[in-house]
């Protein structure tokens, strides 16, 4: 890593966009760094203002996000349709690929998929079947896609959700620990570590621990979620424990890093702080002060953080399900994406984006809990 | 700097907020870690040993459905093989047709009738017996159902009707003669459970398990994109086959098969790489197969593509319709450098259209029609049909235009990509520039069916019956409007169609039938518009600690997944019991790995605990 002198406050890595969410849509906030940037001015003894004026702000402001994420939904929806209309390629020809079947056989399948229909056709049962939460029939598993989306989503929520709560406590453990002892060599490791393992591959790491742990020490297997044949509550449990070792092992490796940088740049923006040395000169013990004053204030934008990144997050386990045949909505999307099954990977663009727009949403609306500054 | 004099310094290392958030963390890691494999091993070891007469296939492709009626894709179709029957199998040893639920078969003078006897011994695994009813039934199900004939209605595209006069006679009239009545690949269904369903397009057959069949399994099991399971039909009328269980695994990674392979997750494993199978050679308890191909791999040239009515349209190089030109390009490639750097030797370049695994159907050119590699000679075809070489060196045509030739390689298969670079070298040498473009097969399927192509890649698995692919080239496969064609290459001929015709009426001397697929096979060649290069094997490596023997087809040198047949499958013996299971047992392992684990995190904890108090001591 750079000199040891390089750490300085708001040294956050810039959140990279490097999940599988297609940019889009999402923007409205600009970024997870915003929060340790304002960290350095006021408290949280904001004045205590009463009244009208404030509730009619806050309200406007809440409105404010709403349309805001209406409006993006409304943007991913479109774009998902014409998006994938673009992919080149038949899905009709790709689907009966290197079978034999009669022009007759392809036209009935055309027919049946809606193919046949014109372009507008097709978009209105598409917007209409949506506010119904209809996203049609999958091409390739015959089965209606809203059915899949539930099936699939389970797995994928333990297995996003798991991994995020641990990259968070990991990252958050770290960064606080970097930060407390900015520039000594743990520091230096921890950054260069979190770092380097930031920018692996997941699906190449993935297979890395699947040599060394699945196949070599035999400890994991290599793939899926259950084996099968097991019987039992508790029994499939822990089976499925055993399975998610290596995919969380992959996803917490390679996300955690943004948990780390993030909290420990804000804990050092916070260091700095006159509340502190007030703190100290009070009397307090050290680590009293980082508990219950440093480490408070620093979380800010780190749960701001880990709430954009819960959105992200679902769609980026694609690779990491890819590689592990997690039964999940990341290898769903993958599947759908070969055919290409457009109901699928319409349905799932739209689930990816509108995941990082409500957590885009929660964040901004819970954000003024948090911070009394956002609020005046 | 100012920042680095305000830092707090603690006091007291060991109790500093930081390390207790640590030591804590390492403590649930490792307990987690820890506690998980230790709980597991007896899921482990049942994937593993635990089973002795239970295979694992590993499978790339999710299934699509289990309906006979829908099911596309090669996984469902293999399953589907093995749960329900055929009117005809395919011998496990010479390919050959061989009697199946059908015991004998008679065909009317005009050919146009087909009487079939059907065994009267087979039941189906809920009990009820088998009947010629249930065959007439499937048949005219997919004749008069639309929905139904999305899997196999190009079969039955010829029958006039299907009838079951009684319960062990079958009789099909057809409307034309039709060579391929005894390689009818289509699975046959209980009627009684059947005609019960409503709307054949939606029904996938995955609710209700067991899946009533009369094959040698039963589906048993399924869950999406995670497994498939079958068991053994003990009263299998060929007899029961001797594992007792299958379990089809999905993992969509070709890498990750083979680990699982390795760590005995899974049992057989197929459509390996040259490289894969290298490594996998000698590896202990591993046997690789090397499978004659059934496939093809070639490539196609733009003749100039059209419609039925003789529309042109497309954008293909003009020089492209001289046949000359078509010649001198297979004249410049050289198939056997192609075998040695693309498939490492795992491959045999190609002579006809048929692969040569098929004995009775593959031709091979000889004497003075052979295009073989020589750079000379093809450099001198085209010096004499008038292709002046430009400065640039490459070669300009009689009516003036460039030899720059757009070829199309799909991105997705390895195999392709390398020969693509290794045909732009070789076609260079004859004055041909290629420009290579190697892209998603959506993009290459929408060249080919819009004829804005040159050179494009392709390549077909082959039945045992090789009526479709050869069907493919006949002008009936032109396009009615641009966008509709049926095959890969713009190809008609009038001769060929000729010979095309006379082998599909030619159902009672198969002889016969053969040598006309072999000059169809000539045309093919002597036009090179479609050019075959190899045929590459298929590699596949199956446990041997779990499979004690496996049936090829054809045998020797045949294949094990993706058999004309379920003989792989239903003439598998298990290894001898306890061959397997040696060395560390699953427990003992994850033991070992919970130990390094904490050892490991009670090391960065006490290199942590170090680093605090040399900081403090600054």
């Amino acid at each position: 890593m750079g000199s040891p002198s390089t750490p300085a406050a708001g040294d956050t890595p810039a959140a990279p966009a490097r999940s599988g969410v297609p940019a889009s849509g999402g923007g409205t906030r600009s970024g997870p760094g915003d929060g340790a940037a304002t960290g350095t001015a006021g408290g949280p003894d904001a004045r205590r203002g009463i009244d009208r004026p404030r509730t009619l702000r806050l309200l406007r402001y809440v409105s404010g996000r709403l349309l805001t994420a209406a409006v993006s939904l409304f943007a991913v929806v479109v774009t998902s349709f014409f998006l994938f209309r673009i992919l080149p390629g038949d899905p009709v020809r790709a689907l009966t690929q290197d079978r034999a079947v009669t022009v007759e056989q392809m036209e009935a399948m055309r027919r049946e998929f809606g193919l046949d229909q014109p372009l507008w056709q097709q978009f209105i049962d598409y917007c209409l079947g949506m506010l119904r939460f209809d996203f049609g029939v999958s091409y390739q598993y015959r089965v209606p896609v809203t059915d899949l989306l539930l099936d699939r989503l389970g797995p994928t929520v333990l297995l996003a959700g798991t991994g995020t709560l641990i990259a968070a406590v990991i990252g958050l453990a770290l960064g606080t620990g970097s930060a407390w002892r900015r520039g000594s060599v743990m520091d230096r490791a921890n950054t260069g570590v979190a770092l380097t393992l930031w920018s692996v591959p997941s699906f190449w790491l993935g297979l890395l621990l699947i040599v060394a742990l699945s196949s070599g020490a035999g400890l994991f297997p290599t793939s899926g979620m259950m084996s099968p044949g097991v019987t039992g509550t508790f029994n499939a449990a822990v089976d499925v424990a055993h399975h998610m070792v290596l995919p969380l092992a992959t996803m917490v490796a390679v996300v955690y890093a943004q948990y780390m940088m993030v909290m420990r740049s804000s804990l050092l923006d916070e260091m700095g702080s006159d509340y502190l040395t007030t703190a100290r000169a009070k009397g307090l013990r050290d680590a009293l002060v980082l508990r219950r004053h440093a480490v408070p204030n620093a979380l800010l934008p780190t749960v701001t953080l880990i709430f954009l990144e819960l959105g992200r997050v679902l769609g980026g386990v694609i690779l990491v399900e890819t590689v592990f045949a997690w039964p999940g909505l990341g290898s769903l999307f993958y599947s759908g994406l070969k055919v290409p099954d457009l109901p699928i990977v319409q349905a799932l663009f739209v689930v990816f984006a509108g995941a990082v727009i409500i957590m885009n949403l929660l964040a901004d609306l819970v954000y003024p809990l948090l911070d009394p500054r956002v609020r005046s | 700097m100012v920042a680095r004099q305000q830092q707090p310094r603690p006091r007291s290392p060991g109790r500093t907020a930081p390390s207790r958030w640590v030591g804590l963390l390492a403590a649930a890691g490792a307990l987690v870690i820890g506690a998980l494999p230790a709980a597991a091993p007896s899921a482990a070891a049942a994937e593993t040993t635990g089973d002795d007469d239970t295979m694992t296939i590993a499978v790339s492709q999710p299934v699509d459905s289990l309906s006979p009626f829908v099911a596309q894709r090669l996984i469902s179709t293999n399953i589907l093989r093995l749960s329900y029957d055929f009117l005809t199998n395919y011998d496990a040893e010479t390919n050959e047709t061989i009697p199946g639920l059908a015991e004998s078969w008679e065909t009317s003078e005009d050919g146009l009738t087909w009487t079939f006897k059907i065994r009267d011994d087979v039941t189906w695994s809920d009990g009820e017996p088998l009947t010629a009813e249930d065959i007439a039934w499937t048949y005219t199900t997919i004749m008069e159902d639309e929905a139904a004939a999305k899997a196999n209605g190009n079969f039955v595209a010829n029958f006039e009707s299907a009838e079951a006069p009684d319960p062990t006679t079958l009789k099909i009239t057809l409307s034309e003669r039709q060579a391929t009545m005894l390689a009818l690949d289509i699975p046959i269904v209980p009627k009684h459970v059947w005609e019960k369903v409503d709307d054949f397009g939606t029904f996938n057959n995955d609710k209700d398990f067991p899946v009533v069949g009369s094959g040698p399994f039963t589906i048993t099991g399924y869950r999406p994109n995670q497994s498939v399971t079958l068991e053994a039909n003990t009263d299998y009328w060929r007899g029961a086959p001797e594992f007792e269980k299958l379990v089809f695994r999905f993992i969509p990674e070709k890498d990750a098969q083979v680990e699982a392979l390795r760590s005995g997750e899974v049992d057989l494993i197929s459509g390996l790489t040259p490289a894969q199978a290298d490594a996998l050679q000698g590896e202990e308890n591993i046997t690789v197969n090397t499978a004659s191909g059934k496939r093809f791999q070639a490539f196609t040239i733009n003749p100039g593509a059209r419609t039925q009515d003789g529309e042109e349209f497309g954008d293909g190089h003009p020089a492209l319709k001289d046949k000359t030109l078509r010649q001198a390009i297979m004249r410049a490639i050289d198939k056997d450098e192609i075998v040695q750097k693309v498939y490492g030797g795992y491959a045999e370049p190609a002579g006809g259209y048929i692969p040569a695994r098929y004995e009775r159907y593959a031709w091979s050119p000889e004497g003075d029609e052979r295009l073989d590699f020589d750079v000379d000679a093809a450099n001198k075809m085209l010096d004499d049909a008038g292709y002046a070489m430009g400065d640039d060196g490459v070669r300009v045509s009689p009516d003036g235009d460039r030899l720059k030739l757009r070829m199309h390689v799909h991105n997705n298969r390895p195999d392709y990509v390398s020969m693509g670079r290794l045909m732009q070298e070789r076609l260079a040498d004859i004055g041909i520039e290629v420009d290579n473009r190697t892209v998603d097969p959506g993009v290459l399927s929408d060249a080919l069916h819009n004829g804005k192509y040159d050179l494009i890649f392709t390549g077909w698995s082959v039945n045992p019956d090789p009526d479709y692919v050869l069907g493919i080239h006949t002008c009936d496969a032109l396009p009615e409007t641009p966008g509709t064609m049926r095959g890969d290459a713009y190809f008609c001929d009038r001769k060929y169609d000729e010979l095309y015709d006379k082998q599909l009426a030619e159902d009672s001397d198969p002889e016969k039938r053969a040598e006309y697929v072999k000059q169809m096979q000539a045309v093919l060649y002597d036009e090179a518009v479609v050019n075959t290069l190899t045929y590459s094997n298929l590699l596949e490596a199956y446990r041997s600690d779990v499979i004690g023997s496996i049936q090829v087809q054809p045998d020797p040198g045949g294949n094990i997944w993706g058999q004309d047949g379920h003989w792989s499958f239903s003439m598998a013996t298990p290894a001898a019991a306890g061959s397997g299971g040696t060395g560390l047992s699953a427990g003992v392992m994850a033991g070992i790995a919970a130990a390094v684990v904490l050892g490991v995190a009670a090391g960065g904890f006490f290199l942590w605990r170090r680093s605090a108090t040399a900081e403090d001591r600054e």
